[in-house]
């Protein structure tokens, strides 16, 4: 029997453990990156030439870091590594990848979807303006290029993410004004008995909390986002937010980093074809798998960020288990007192993703008080008063009408960053759940697709 | 059970043929009842290019053509909502001599239809669309033709024919439809009976289902148009450009809408399923398109499209689509199956069919698209 080409989109956490299985067993898989290099985005390398260290980069991560980059650094002969291409199609058994304004159409028996995650955005009066990034881009700019968003920067929005971006922004030298939290500290409490599934990671995140306090830095918890001040030519100048007390606050900044939490990256499963539903928790669709990452077609896998935010190291054990999900299939024997261990790890990074999604909550109500002039569509321009006319005015009860009619969603980002709000939006209006709404479907290319991108030749 | 829904016209389908017909019925005193599976205008109604064009178009189809295109532009005064439509001229060019030739003759032969096209080459041609690129020998403009909204125009004539008074049912799948006693009735998945004395069946890729319940099959076909869409740039290509070839990976289309983003569509045709209403755009194809349009147009190499996408359109042999009274059965009309080329048509067949249906007789000419042609043909 020939040897089943296996493809791996994404080089984090749960693709290196998957192509490290896979290569154990013998395989050499082709790992698609659209990073440069590889490490993912929580472990993204720095580009050749820079020379921070490995703590200075990952924190209290850095020797997971180091070990991820290693393991790969010792996969790289053995795997058919693309760094630098972008997936975005998938067809009939084929993965369409373009480098370079170079098309190719890769086939396979097997693929693991490993595309991570991006941030779960709510819209906010003013986060056009120029100066306001997403946590995780916040984070990029820092991890990458060692750069900051801004002089004086607002965190505002929920998550561990903004806890741990703030701290490394302080660290970093910005002046961190204040860390402007919608979750309430009771959210975090109830949640604890799923949170002490993993007790290293919640006394992590104690620790990163207090660390704010301990600095003296503004935490303000229960805030409703009200506007980011600013104008077309200085960008934000500040933020407005309203306080548990009813009490407005209004700070004065020159960057704000926003973001709730994250979503998975999913359009690769959808163009796959996998079936969806809707998670009532999250208040969001996500593709359905079995608890290896077997997806609803049968030789596509999901694992890691981009199907369930476990995190980091829940990718690392879901990269191995989706790989070894792969071999089973494929009828190599199965290493059965792994798999079960594997198995029993990732109940408790499910119990504890679980136990996060509790604690710092997706403010959906805040859809249903966006003022009308709020732009929720970024790319298109679209504002909430538009979208909720396309509801009243033309009966669009549902996403992909209220797109047509709209245009939400209908921009360069095709609704990565706008999809969740704007059913949040639609939802409020026709006051139907969001798992009625429904979801955007996804449509080719996963990112803007050059024209020049001509077919390699063969 | 409760009493069967009684109109004078029952109208099946609610793409921009039904959705227009039930509207001009309305204005012509008729009631009805426009019933659609899922939403208004969402198939190949909402999917397609956007051609307003009716340059190329088979000659006795012309008046049709042009019927329908003074209604794109009364638009706004006939159903309050522009669709987006621009008069914005259309200009189709050749790569060789045999094809300037022959956009020479329709010229000339679509003179008589009142289509008064312009054949531009050599250095005219580039001083007037700077644009082209250097393959493109002549071209054949069309000052009076343009585009429109596809997503926004059956919706709006729906909206329009509810507040003209139709009765619009979406989200109603029709299980049975049969004519007893002088009337029809169709009935829906629901157990809703719709009882009329004349039916229109306007229900696109999956018009022959219903037409040979009448015992008048139709060899139709699904395919899939090919669209994508770039990034917004600032208006610049006035003109919907389209290639004037007989070969069909040359056959590539574009238009830039006035807010900047520029569609395409051409060169190749993908998969679509009446069964399971889905089509789609193989990645190849959106390639393709990449190599075609570039030769028409080379700065849009510099471009990126965003989104790809496609719809369930259905086609006949001899490429024209029917439209008429039935052959068998009286007071049963229909108008589907319009091969690709039925947006522009759209307002005007709806107005046809309404002449039709409530007087008898049309005075546009469209004794081609019979559904009697296909009257001999193999069981």
């Amino acid at each position: 029997m020939a040897e089943p080409r296996v493809i791996i989109v994404g080089a984090g956490p749960a693709g290196v453990r998957a192509a490290e299985t896979l290569v154990a067993a013998g395989l050499r898989p082709t790992v698609v990156d659209e990073g440069r290099r590889d490490g993912g985005q929580i472990y993204r390398r720095q580009p050749e030439g820079f020379a921070r260290s490995s703590a200075e980069l990952y924190g209290t991560e850095a020797a997971r870091a180091e070990a991820l980059h290693a393991t790969f650094d010792d996969l790289r002969p053995k795997i058919d590594y693309r760094p630098g291409h972008l997936a975005w199609n998938v067809a009939d058994g084929h993965l369409h990848v373009v480098h370079d304004g170079s098309a190719e159409a890769l086939p396979f028996d097997a693929m693991i979807v490993a595309a991570g995650a991006t941030d779960r955005l709510m819209p906010v009066k003013g986060w056009q303006h120029a100066g306001v990034y997403s946590l995780g881009a916040a984070q990029i700019a820092l991890k990458s290029q060692g750069c900051a968003i801004g002089r004086r920067v607002v965190f505002l929005g929920t998550g561990p993410l903004m806890q741990l971006v703030a701290a490394q922004y302080r660290k970093a030298g910005a002046q961190v004004v204040a860390l402007l939290d919608t979750s309430r500290l009771w959210h975090q409490i109830r949640a604890l008995p799923k949170l002490v599934s993993r007790p290293d990671v919640l006394a992590k995140g104690v620790g990163l909390a207090a660390s704010h306090l301990l600095a003296g830095t503004m935490v303000r918890r229960g805030v409703t986002p009200v506007e980011i001040f600013g104008d077309a030519d200085g960008g934000v100048s500040g933020v407005g937010v309203r306080l548990v007390s009813g009490r407005d606050l209004r700070l004065a900044c020159d960057a704000v980093a926003l973001g709730y939490h994250l979503r998975p990256e999913t359009q690769l499963a959808d163009l796959a074809g996998c079936d969806f539903t809707f998670d009532a928790a999250t208040r969001q669709f996500w593709p359905v798998i079995d608890e290896d990452g077997r997806s609803s077609v049968p030789g596509i896998y999901l694992a890691g960020d981009g199907v369930r935010i476990q995190g980091a190291d829940g990718a690392e054990i879901a990269g191995q288990l989706a790989a070894l999900a792969v071999l089973a299939d494929r009828g190599r024997s199965a290493p059965t007192e792994q798999i079960s261990r594997l198995r029993q790890q990732r109940r408790a990074m499910e119990r504890f993703r679980a136990g996060i999604s509790e604690a710092f909550p997706w403010p959906h109500h805040l859809a249903a008080g966006l003022a009308e002039e709020t732009v929720v569509c970024r790319c298109e321009g679209i504002t909430a008063g538009e979208l909720r006319a396309v509801v009243h005015d033309k009966g669009a009860d549902e996403m992909n009408r209220a797109k047509a009619l709209s245009r939400v969603g209908m921009g360069r980002c095709q609704g990565r960053y706008c999809g969740h709000a704007a059913a949040e939006v639609v939802a409020a209006a026709t006051q139907l759940s969001p798992a009625v709404v429904g979801r955007l479907r996804g449509q080719a290319p996963v990112k803007p697709l050059a024209i020049r991108t001509r077919r390699a030749a063969p | 059970m409760s009493e069967p829904f009684r109109t004078d016209v029952i109208v099946v389908g609610g793409g921009i043929m039904g959705a227009a017909a039930a509207f001009f019925l309305r204005r012509r005193g008729k009631s009805v009842a426009l019933i659609e599976r899922a939403l208004i205008g969402q198939q190949a109604s909402g999917t397609n290019f956007g051609n307003v064009r009716r340059q190329g178009r088979f000659l006795p189809q012309l008046p049709l053509a042009n019927r329908s295109r003074d209604i794109w532009g009364r638009l706004n005064e006939l159903i309050g909502e522009d669709a987006e439509f621009l008069a914005s001229g259309h200009l189709r060019v050749t790569y060789d001599d045999e094809m300037t030739a022959r956009i020479e003759t329709y010229a000339r032969d679509a003179l008589p239809y009142g289509l008064d096209l312009q054949i531009i080459g050599g250095n005219r041609l580039r001083e007037r669309f700077p644009f082209l690129g250097p393959e493109v020998r002549a071209g054949s403009y069309a000052p009076h033709d343009g585009h429109a909204n596809p997503r926004l125009a059956a919706p709006a004539f729906g909206r329009a024919a509810r507040r003209e008074g139709a009765s619009v049912f979406e989200r109603t799948e029709i299980v049975a439809v049969e004519r007893d006693a002088g009337m029809f009735r169709v009935e829906a998945a629901d157990g809703r009976v719709f009882r009329a004395e004349q039916l229109m069946i306007a229900a696109g890729a999956w018009g022959n289902r219903l037409s040979e319940q009448f015992g008048e099959p139709v060899p139709l076909v699904t395919h899939g148009p090919q669209m994508a869409v770039t990034e917004p740039i600032p208006y610049a290509l006035e003109p919907v450009l389209g290639v004037s070839t007989t070969k069909l990976e040359e056959t590539v289309y574009f238009r830039q809408v006035k807010r900047g983003n520029i569609v395409i569509g051409g060169a190749a045709r993908g998969p679509a399923s009446a069964d399971t209403q889905r089509a789609s755009v193989k990645p190849e194809n959106t390639l393709l398109q990449f190599t075609q349009i570039t030769r028409v147009v080379p700065a849009l190499a510099r471009l990126n499209i965003i989104r790809v996408w496609s719809g369930v359109e259905s086609y006949l042999p001899d490429d024209i689509p029917i439209m008429g009274p039935s052959a068998k059965v009286p007071d049963l009309y229909y108008a589907f199956g319009f091969c690709g080329h039925g947006f522009q048509l759209g307002p005007g067949v709806g107005d046809v069919m309404a002449e039709l249906i409530s007087t008898g007789q049309t005075t546009t000419p469209i004794e081609p698209f019979s559904i009697a042609r296909f009257a001999s043909a193999p069981a």
